[in-house]
């Protein structure tokens, strides 16, 4: 308790504690369509895209999240449409823009200067890269994700289960899918700056496997999806400050246990 | 009664046309099997009549208390669905989403069609259990019941049958049968299982790649492209 209580008398601790856990929130639950439909490539894509526009963005000195919220979301309209219809398979067409970004990345911070502690904190995350426009992009972010998927949870259900069968019964399929991919952009590019380019998607597949793991009905898959990766992200930014190591790791390695604990679980009840 | 008429539609996929000038209509009460070659644009034609692919001409009119977005389609199922984590209870009931509208919760009405639908599928007692778990009879069943619960009028089945067992086989022909004979609900079938398909149909669209030929069973049998395509379906029954 006592390690608890010194832990949150810092006040970055604390903004961190209340938009990584926000970002978890929404990154399990579009991680449940994202996963199901097979794009859980995309946030790691998207992520990635992330990391070059915030190095474009720190090279020119503008403000990181006005360059990169809508750079991502291009992006993710993008990698929609080519899964869907492009002459491109679509994880062959997610390399191919990821490692792109990447390296537009990494040129134009090296030309302007050089690699530095900033670089690698976008690389592999760092609770210290938040500020207050975060806390209100985060709060702002949870809201339309929670409320989306209150309101609308029955229409994501059948676009998710069978998009052909919800657009021939007129369901607007297209406006959801663009929804989505909005939310999951938005999403990423609040979460990498903690969880980091290369973690960030880890966020997203995770909760939603470990649930997939034991239970058998799509609303205790998303519900105990948002469970789990908000406490895994409680826990792994205690160990991570209790062991001095980078958050995003230790989150990620939090959601493997918890993965890996489910699976067996999953075994055990029979699930599988 | 007509319910929906198609009239001259072809459809392109990446600029080549798969389908050409086809043109036939459903009455209410009918059983259409849809037959052609692989390749030929059977499931495409599908897809065209319920606006999920862009016709490139003609045009696909849907008549009196038959909707447009209320038709009850089974597509063919993707890998991705049979592992889905949902009860059949879920499933069933997004097919009632077109009459949901934009409340955003099933109301008891909606419960109850689907409970029904299930239950004169002869698969009530599978409601709370989980679809990846079901046998592919079981979640034909389901897709079924889902279909049904979209509409009472007319469902769109597209190659139903593949990869079920025999059995099963023969059991979802027979609630196909049922659902026509005695509930008067239209259906249309692509199917490459010709014989038993042919036995319940009243009417048989061919597809070929100049056109089409539309028309009665008994019409179609006597003519040259029924009497040839059974012809080598009879063949690669002997063999």
């Amino acid at each position: 308790m006592t390690i608890l209580q010194e832990m949150f008398s810092y006040h970055f601790m604390i903004r961190a504690v209340v938009i990584g856990g926000l970002v978890a929130l929404c990154a399990s639950l579009l991680g449940v369509t994202l996963v199901l439909k097979h794009y859980s490539m995309i946030g790691d894509g998207l992520s990635h895209v992330g990391f070059g526009a915030l190095s474009v963005a720190m090279v020119m000195n503008a403000a990181p999240l006005a360059v990169a919220v809508p750079v991502v979301i291009l992006a993710a309209f993008l990698l929609l449409r080519i899964s869907e219809n492009g002459k491109l398979k679509g994880d062959a067409a997610i390399g191919l823009i990821s490692s792109s970004a990447i390296a537009i990345g990494v040129v134009v911070t090296s030309l302007s200067s050089g690699m530095n502690a900033d670089v690698y904190s976008y690389m592999f995350g760092s609770i210290l890269s938040m500020s207050e426009s975060d806390v209100v992009l985060s709060v702002g972010l949870s809201v339309v994700v929670l409320l989306v998927f209150v309101l609308c949870y029955n229409t994501i259900f059948a676009v998710t289960f069978d998009e052909r069968f919800a657009k021939a019964n007129g369901t607007k399929t297209g406006w959801y899918n663009i929804l989505l991919a909005i939310l999951t952009a938005i999403t990423i590019v609040v979460g990498m700056r903690i969880m980091g380019t290369m973690l960030i998607s880890g966020l997203i597949i995770f909760p939603a496997l470990s649930s997939m793991r034991v239970f058998q009905n799509f609303r205790s898959v998303m519900i105990s999806s948002a469970v789990i990766s908000v406490v895994c992200f409680f826990i792994g930014i205690v160990i991570s400050y209790l062991l001095a190591v980078p958050t995003g790791a230790s989150i990620v390695l939090t959601n493997l246990a918890v993965y890996l604990l489910s699976a067996a679980a999953g075994k055990v009840l029979g699930v599988d | 009664m007509l319910q929906v008429s198609v009239e001259h539609v072809s459809i392109a996929y990446e600029r080549t046309t798969v389908l050409k000038d086809i043109s036939f209509s459903v009455e209410e009460g009918d059983y259409i099997c849809v037959l052609g070659e692989n390749g030929s644009g059977k499931s495409t034609l599908l897809k065209g009549i319920l606006g999920l692919v862009p016709l490139q001409e003609g045009t696909v009119s849907f008549h009196g208390e038959t909707e447009r977005t209320h038709v009850g389609y089974l597509p063919q199922q993707t890998q991705t669905q049979k592992d889905f984590p949902a009860s059949v209870m879920e499933v069933v009931l997004s097919g009632c989403l077109n009459s949901k509208g934009k409340r955003p919760f099933y109301l008891r009405k909606e419960r109850e069609t689907a409970l029904y639908n299930l239950k004169r599928l002869g698969i009530g007692e599978l409601k709370k259990k989980s679809y990846r778990n079901l046998s592919g009879g079981q979640q034909q069943r389901v897709l079924l019941a889902r279909a049904l619960c979209a509409t009472d009028k007319i469902i769109f089945l597209d190659e139903p049958i593949s990869g079920l067992d025999p059995v099963a086989t023969s059991e979802f022909y027979q609630l196909i049968e049922q659902l026509n004979k005695e509930n008067h609900i239209s259906v249309v079938m692509v199917s490459h299982d010709v014989g038993t398909a042919l036995k319940s149909a009243n009417k048989v669209l061919h597809i070929t790649r100049e056109g089409c030929f539309f028309g009665s069973k008994e019409e179609y049998l006597q003519s040259g492209l029924g009497a040839e395509f059974l012809h080598a379906w009879n063949g690669g029954e002997t063999k």
